[in-house]
């Protein structure tokens, strides 16, 4: 290997992470050769900084400086308090796949409760039985190759045609390692026609300072009709860097949420391609930050063939001295006439030195579309806080209030009334942690 | 003890002084109107009674139930019982109307050491008072005023007043807007909570809303000072001379 490459201290440090890794990160040699490859692709590139046009907002260089260390493989104690964390962030009813410091939990995990058109494996046993083929995707991103090179397990679902699963598929991130990196990849293979809803979480138990780089690959298939929320509740120290690679197929229904309320500093990277026509796309987001965290979304919407429409709608809500990033990307490509693309994103602004950053932005190939975007930032509204406090609201309840109408209008998206409730829940929490 | 007393008011608002020395007395069960052109000053005496941030107090105090309101934050005061129905109530986008009721009802209550209303008779209230001020159930499960007409948002503040049945009700310009049917429906929701233990402020620029709310005082308020008291007769003779009359007395 050359390692005459120029690199910066932090880049040396993955480096060292990689080699002393190897022997932890399952797969055959030629698996361990496709990791390589994309542990190279990642010293190449480096931690992402603020040159690179995706990373300019969410420079990784400042910000996180350095890569930790490989969790442990959790013990006992460690998993037993991943139990208490299931319990307190479990959705109810949900069938549960929980990843413990970046490794599958089987005894924390509802497999045997799924449905007969579910079926599940993890990343180690698909890496060490089959191929390294869920480590290659398309994308040039430092983050993904560097979560290829790394990755030591995930959950591998597919769901066969047709199924309609009343019960969500809930994926658990759990951190209890403190100071210590879990690098998970997992894929989710939906099936045509089917109906279903997956939730992933992210969540601490005691952990602190610990950084996540998840990579999920989805594929759904035509006539679906599929909910997928992902709640990104981490500890307030935790570094989370997530990518979601999602294509989409013809006449299916996508509402894809994220809500981010925790981690020092985090990103959601959606990159959604829409494969097939006649397909409806919603992504709705929430970032509710404060102290000094960095939430980031990034979302880039690919309108690849005609006849799909998409609706984004982001809320952002930064106290302190947050910083909050969202850039919307809507990418028509030449052949996609007739597509119909909006995205909205708001911020609201709760002190002086909180910040957001809007970067809209709209790639048309097509002469025949209907696209539009729209980004505002302010402060709550004095004259609605009054109205509210002469009511006999306290300040801060009428603050909250408003808050919640602010980003009502991402989380109303969310179809299922229960899980509705429990996403209003979470950020209620922030809320209370606010006051 | 009086219920509210003004003394001597003088108010700021960017460095031009408002209120010149405003003192006014108003008695449980009283109801008074405050008259006056444009930019006499009557809204913001009501702002400042009601809290509203952006004045400047230099002078003079504002007394309530003995108390020194001047020192209470807004929320304060409403859970004392000052009720200030807006010119212009505000739209609330996603809060809806219900939820935004009973939260406001309870935080008072609270305030107060009250227990929380029960939701069954909180509904029954809401729904026998809406029922009187001709307010459709749906209109409780939209956003705060949102997409309301003039006159149902002025309907939304008195349901309002009669679910935290305050002490003191100040009326800015309920007339602001109301055509003749409306602004009957909206007077006699408020007759309905005239009561020897509330007193009324009825600030109004025309003497038209005071042939439906009766008032048993009415001052005539000119640059930024009470300049005439009377009783109702002196709103129809305003109607009559006009408020020329006080520009050089004032």
């Amino acid at each position: 290997m050359n390692v005459a490459l120029a690199k910066t201290g932090t880049g040396r440090a993955v480096s060292d992470l990689f080699t002393s890794a190897e022997g932890r990160l399952p797969g055959s040699p030629a698996v361990i050769a496709v990791r390589r490859q994309a542990f190279e692709t990642y010293e190449r590139l480096g931690l992402p900084h603020r040159r690179l046009e995706e990373w300019k907002y969410t420079d990784l260089r400042a910000l996180v400086g350095e890569v930790l260390p490989l969790a442990a493989t959790p013990d006992a104690a460690a998993l037993s308090r991943a139990a208490e964390a299931v319990k307190a962030h479990g959705f109810a009813g949900a069938r549960k796949l929980v990843l413990v410091d970046g490794m599958f939990a089987a005894d924390l995990s509802d497999v045997k409760a799924l449905a007969s058109e579910v079926s599940v494996k993890t990343l180690r046993e698909t890496l060490e039985k089959e191929s390294g083929d869920l480590l290659a995707t398309a994308s040039t991103d430092a983050m993904i190759s560097l979560n290829a090179a790394m990755a030591t397990d995930g959950v591998v679902v597919s769901i066969a045609d047709g199924a309609q699963l009343s019960a969500p598929i809930q994926i658990i991130h759990i951190a209890t390692a403190a100071s210590a990196s879990a690098f998970t990849r997992s894929q989710l293979r939906i099936g045509n026609g089917v109906r279903a809803t997956i939730i992933e979480s992210f969540v601490a138990a005691g952990a602190a300072a610990y950084q996540v780089n998840d990579a999920v690959l989805v594929t759904i298939g035509d006539n679906a009709d599929v909910a997928h929320i992902r709640l990104m509740d981490d500890a307030p120290d935790a570094v989370n860097i997530t990518s979601e690679i999602i294509t989409v197929g013809a006449n299916t229904k996508l509402n894809f949420f994220n809500m981010t309320t925790g981690g020092a500093v985090s990103r959601l990277q959606g990159f959604i391609t829409l494969a097939g026509e006649g397909s409806e796309l919603a992504v709705n987001g929430v970032n509710l930050l404060k102290k000094t965290e960095h939430g980031d979304s990034t979302l880039v919407v690919d309108h690849a063939v005609p006849h799909c429409t998409s609706r984004e709608i982001f809320r952002a809500v930064i106290d302190d001295r947050a910083h909050s990033v969202f850039q919307g990307r809507i990418i028509v490509r030449p052949d996609a006439q007739k597509t119909d693309g909006k995205m909205m994103t708001r911020a609201l602004l709760l002190s002086d030195e909180a910040e957001a950053d809007n970067k809209p932005e709209l790639e048309i190939f097509a002469d025949d579309v209907s696209c539009g975007h729209g980004a505002t930032a302010g402060a709550l509204d004095d004259s609605l806080l009054f109205y509210l406090r002469a009511r006999g609201l306290p300040e801060k309840d009428a603050q909250a209030l408003l808050i919640q109408a602010f980003v009502g209008e991402a989380i109303e998206q969310i179809a299922d009334d229960d899980l509705r409730e429990h996403v209003i829940g979470i950020a209620e929490r922030w809320l209370e942690r606010r006051s | 003890m009086a219920l509210l007393e003004v003394k001597d008011l003088k108010v700021r608002v960017e460095e031009r002084e408002i209120l010149h020395g405003l003192t006014l007395t108003v008695n449980e069960g009283e109801v008074h109107a405050i008259m006056g052109p444009n930019g006499s000053g009557k809204s913001t005496l009501s702002h400042v009674i009601a809290g509203k941030p952006g004045y400047e107090v230099t002078d003079g105090q504002i007394l309530f139930k003995g108390e020194d309101l001047l020192e209470m934050d807004p929320e304060e005061r409403a859970a004392k019982g000052v009720f200030l129905a807006f010119q212009y109530p505000v739209e609330i986008p996603g809060v809806a109307t219900m939820n935004f009721l009973r939260t406001a009802l309870n935080a008072q209550r609270k305030a107060r050491g009250e227990s929380e209303y029960s939701t069954p008779d909180f509904l029954k209230k809401v729904r026998e008072v809406s029922k009187s001020l001709n307010i459709p159930q749906d209109m409780l499960k939209r956003g705060v005023n949102v997409g309301f007409s003039g006159g149902e948002k002025k309907r939304n503040e008195v349901l309002q007043m009669a679910l935290f049945e305050p002490s003191l009700c100040i009326l800015d310009e309920m007339d602001s807007g109301l055509d003749i049917d409306a602004l009957r429906i909206a007077a006699d929701g408020v007759n309905a909570l005239r009561s020897p233990k509330r007193a009324m402020v009825v600030i109004t620029h025309y003497q038209r809303l005071l042939n439906y709310i009766v008032p048993d005082f009415v001052h005539v308020m000119s640059k930024g000072r009470v300049v005439k008291s009377g009783d109702k007769q002196l709103a129809l003779e305003l109607e009559e001379s006009g408020y020329t009359q006080f520009e050089d007395a004032a």
